[in-house]
């Protein structure tokens, strides 16, 4: 048994230590808003925050994420953390997502992004672009994450 | 939503109906005395009863529509106007599942705002009304639907007046409507909620008068997806996230050559996986054989098959080997062949001008971001599905089938998708027979719950079904003017749909229509085309806009090398050659080159203009990019679309399906993007070796659609096959040298 600290929560999992976090939060807590894409880092579906950094959930085990605190998508973007909130409004309004798969995993990026960029700064496309290279959207939905993470970042400044 | 048993058989096309006499199954057998059981009995998940349309259960259904014309099966309006609106194709981002209840909003004067909507399932109500199949697929959810959910919304509206009506005992015609609300004489109103209950029991009108397109207020708005917020934030449940009681999953090891047969199997380490439920052979696709490790979880069953000592039996199976196979390609090319179209070839030697062409292209996987995955639960003589499917009705079958159900019985709950791109549309229900068969092996080793089965990103690279590998020969004979004396064309590659229950519908003379459509049209030349269908052990499948992601690619760079070679302006000669019998291309390459500046505008230094028009699924998309090329590698900087399929529904989705359609085309001219075969296994196994575009490949793009009010035509595939081709044109234009392969080579 392995506690998780996620979304503010303490949380028992039942699961060998190897276990990535994604099949802990998917299959054994039920937290299917973290998508499995590839199962090797290459594509970003899987993207969580760990202290505040993001990762790949697909390849890093529990037994990493022990006195860490994990974030995922559902918290991201309930309404609480000021990034979170103007990724998703963003998204929303530029109409992102086609089937939106990949889209958690973006928009845990762009957050992870948009928190490191100082405030009152612009990034421009050439930093958006570099910030979310490892994030795949096979529908190519890639010019309207780019607009949206512009515009979340001028909402933020 | 009413799953009306008694029409079921009878609304399936004959083809399905031969399919379903076709035996799909094979013995399944456990590992005997080795097969590793830790739970003995597990209850399966008690299958609920269909769900019914609560709305119009006992509406008088007049004898002369169809399933597919009652409103019950698409509409709900509860109480608090909330009205649920049931699209009858897969949505899998191309945004069906919003601008098919915009149009049936608009003849129901719906109140958007509370418009929601859900998939269907495997009914007879859900039959593409064209195809007369469950399908999504020919870029024809909205060119096949768009007057059926017009006449949906207006039946559904008739009856929501008739109530009021009633209810006010007054006649109809006095009665107006407006945003969710019936208006009586004197302003009085009754909200469409408060009447739902009594409209849906009245008879359903059989003819109804639709809007004149001009009184419009949602058709032509741009209008964002009703599961946007849903989309974005996590909260969007795909296949994948189907979770039941009890529920397990399976992971499959597959074949490494596609059709083999296991000769052993050592499961000792992986039955020690914790989580580990059962490691069971099973049947898999093209009648090989694979082995699932069913666990209480992916990971498990994940680690479990990777532990698996597995040895396969590769004797009695093509091994196919991509090098030799392009060279059985070019013999083929020079022996004659199938005729598509005729013309004298023999002006060529006179010719003053000529091209000499070679193209060949690899097979390519979907690689959808929604790994595969079907999800199956059976109760006595009953099972559901879950999974996104693109021809529900034919996997319901096929399930049925394996699993030695009546059809009737099998529901499909069709599950938003992560992406397709024609991989979920199967002739052969490949991962769904597979699915059924993990169960059907699950019960022989007493285990009864619901079983996930879930590929890995691996599976899906090397899973097969594949965009075919082709080779194109063509001698093109041409003046001075680029007056074209003959065309002599081959096309080598295998048919999608030969041995398919497609078959009688699409390949007609021995040729598969979707390996040459694209071919010729719209230019007048005097084309011969022959054709050879070559059988290989490697299953084939249409990608997204299916033949034309080859034939608009080689049309396009050699009507644009004509245009070099005899020093005309690409855009220019593509005007003249395309005659007076395609206004819609005309249309959509002169907005594209007013758009971008073409002509007009001064390039940056090591920039060129790229050209291409090409119609596909009805629709025409023509695109004028901007291009380099750096040190040997090209970058794609701009492109602007043109584009015609008539009216548009939605502006915004259109866009959207143009940048995901260019995006796409993109992605067959990265270095990386093919799959290929040695001693008959795939090389490729993830996105580390079959190469996708990333937002560092995203040019710059601008989508412009001719205005019409024509009915429209379908726009989930044509924004895909002109890129590759306007692309390569600028590269060519810069380099001099003609791209003839796809992907382009590394530098």
């Amino acid at each position: 048994m392995s506690t998780l600290h996620i979304n503010g929560k303490d949380r028992q999992v039942d699961a060998d230590p190897s276990t990535p976090i994604l099949w802990a939060l998917r299959d054994t807590l039920g937290m299917t808003g973290t998508k499995f894409g590839c199962g090797a880092a290459l594509c970003g579906a899987c993207t969580v925050h760990m202290n505040g950094a993001a990762i790949r959930s697909c390849v890093t085990p529990i037994s990493a994420a022990a006195g860490q605190k994990i974030t995922t998508i559902e918290a991201v973007t309930d309404g609480s953390d000021k990034v979170g909130k103007a990724v998703h409004e963003a998204w929303v309004k530029h109409d992102v997502a086609q089937c939106g798969y990949c889209q958690s995993g973006q928009i845990m990026s762009a957050t992870a992004f948009l928190k490191s960029v100082p405030r009152g700064k612009h990034p421009t496309d050439a930093e958006i672009d570099s910030a979310m290279a490892g994030n795949i959207c096979r529908c190519g939905t890639y010019a309207r994450i780019r607009a949206a993470v512009a515009d979340a970042a001028k909402s933020l400044a | 939503m009413n799953f009306d048993p008694s029409t079921f058989a009878a609304e399936l096309p004959m083809n399905l109906q031969a399919l379903l006499n076709r035996d799909t199954t094979t013995p399944t057998e456990g590992l005997p005395r080795r097969s590793f059981l830790k739970l003995t009995a597990v209850s399966g998940f008690a299958l609920g009863a269909f769900p019914l349309g609560t709305l119009a259960q006992d509406a008088a259904k007049p004898a002369g529509l169809k399933p597919t014309q009652q409103p019950s099966a698409f509409v709900q309006v509860d109480k608090d106007g909330s009205t649920t609106i049931t699209i009858n194709r897969l949505d899998f981002g191309q945004g069906v599942q919003t601008s098919l209840p915009m149009i049936l909003a608009e003849e129901l004067d719906a109140d958007w705002s509370k418009v929601r909507s859900v998939h269907g399932n495997n009914a007879p109500a859900y039959v593409d009304p064209v195809f007369g199949m469950h399908i999504t697929g020919g870029s024809g959810s909205i060119a096949h639907s768009y007057t059926q959910y017009r006449e949906l919304g207006a039946r559904t509206r008739a009856m929501l007046v008739s109530a009021a009506a009633a209810q006010w005992k007054t006649d109809a015609s006095a009665l107006r409507t407006q945003n969710g609300v019936v208006i009586g004489p004197g302003g009085k109103r009754l909200t469409y909620g408060e009447l739902a209950d009594a409209a849906m029991k009245l008879p359903v009108p059989d003819t109804v008068v639709l809007k004149d397109p001009k009184d419009f207020r949602l058709i032509g708005k741009a209008t964002g997806r009703l599961d946007a917020k849903a989309k974005s934030s996590g909260h969007q449940s795909y296949g994948i996230d189907t979770r039941l009681p009890g529920m397990l999953t399976a992971v499959v090891a597959h074949p490494p050559v596609f059709a083999a047969k296991l000769k052993s199997v050592d499961d000792s380490a992986a039955k020690t996986i914790k989580g580990v439920k059962a490691v069971l052979r099973v049947p898999v696709d093209r009648g090989g054989e694979g082995v699932a490790v069913i666990a209480d979880g992916y990971w498990p069953a994940k680690q479990g098959r990777d532990a698996l000592k597995l040895e396969w039996d590769t004797s009695s199976v093509e091994k196919v080997d991509s090098v030799k196979q392009l060279a059985q390609y070019r013999e083929l090319a020079g022996k004659p062949g199938l005729r598509k179209f005729d013309a004298d070839v023999s002006k060529l030697a006179g010719s003053a001008h000529k091209i000499d062409a070679e193209f060949v292209f690899p097979y390519l996987a979907h690689a959808p971001m929604e790994p595969l995955n079907c999800t199956v639960s059976v109760a006595g003589d009953k099972a559901e599905l879950w999974l996104g499917s693109q021809m529900p009705g034919l996997d319901g079958m096929v399930a049925a089938k394996v699993l030695g159900l009546a059809p009737q019985n099998v529901k499909i709950n069709v599950q938003m998708a992560g992406g397709g791109f024609g991989r979920r549309a199967i002739a052969t229900s490949d991962y769904v027979v597979e699915a059924c068969g993990v169960v059907k092996a699950a019960q022989a080793a007493g285990i009864g719950a619901p079983i996930r089965t879930l590929w890995s990103r691996e599976d899906d690279i090397k899973g097969g079904y594949y965009r075919p590998m082709h080779l194109h020969t063509a001698k093109i004979g041409f003046d001075a003017q680029g007056k074209i004396d003959a065309w002599d064309h081959v096309i080598v590659g295998q048919s999608i749909l030969g041995g398919t229950p497609f078959e009688p519908m699409l390949v007609k003379d021995g040729i598969d229509g979707t390996a040459v459509e694209g071919m010729k049209e719209p230019y007048e030349i005097p084309m011969r085309l022959t054709v050879h269908h070559p059988k290989v052990n490697v299953p084939v499948l249409w990608w997204r806009s299916v033949g034309s992601t080859h034939t608009a690619f080689v049309m396009e760079t050699l009507v644009d090398e004509i245009a070099r070679t005899t020093k005309q302006d690409p855009v220019a000669y593509r005007m003249k050659l395309i005659g007076n019998d395609h206004p819609r291309h005309k249309a959509a390459l002169q907005l594209a080159v007013d758009k971008s500046g073409y002509g007009k505008k001064t390039l940056s230094a090591g920039r060129a203009w790229g050209v291409a028009v090409h119609e596909s699924f009805n629709s025409v998309v023509a695109y004028v990019v901007e291009a380099s090329v750096k040190d040997g590698t090209p970058t794609l900087h701009s492109v602007t679309a043109g584009v015609h399929c008539n009216l548009v529904v939605n502006p915004k989705s259109v866009e959207a399906q143009v940048q995901g359609g260019a995006l796409m085309g993109l992605s067959m001219c990265l270095p990386g993007a093919a799959i290929t075969l040695k001693d008959g296994a795939v090389e490729q196994s993830n996105f580390s070796d079959f190469v996708v575009p990333r937002i560092t490949d995203m040019p710059q793009i601008a989508v412009h659609m001719v205005p019409s009010a024509d009915a429209p035509t379908g726009m989930g595939e044509p924004g895909l096959p002109p890129l590759a081709p306007a692309f390569a044109n600028a590269v060519a234009a810069l380099s001099g040298k003609p791209v003839r392969e796809l992907p382009f080579k590394r530098a």
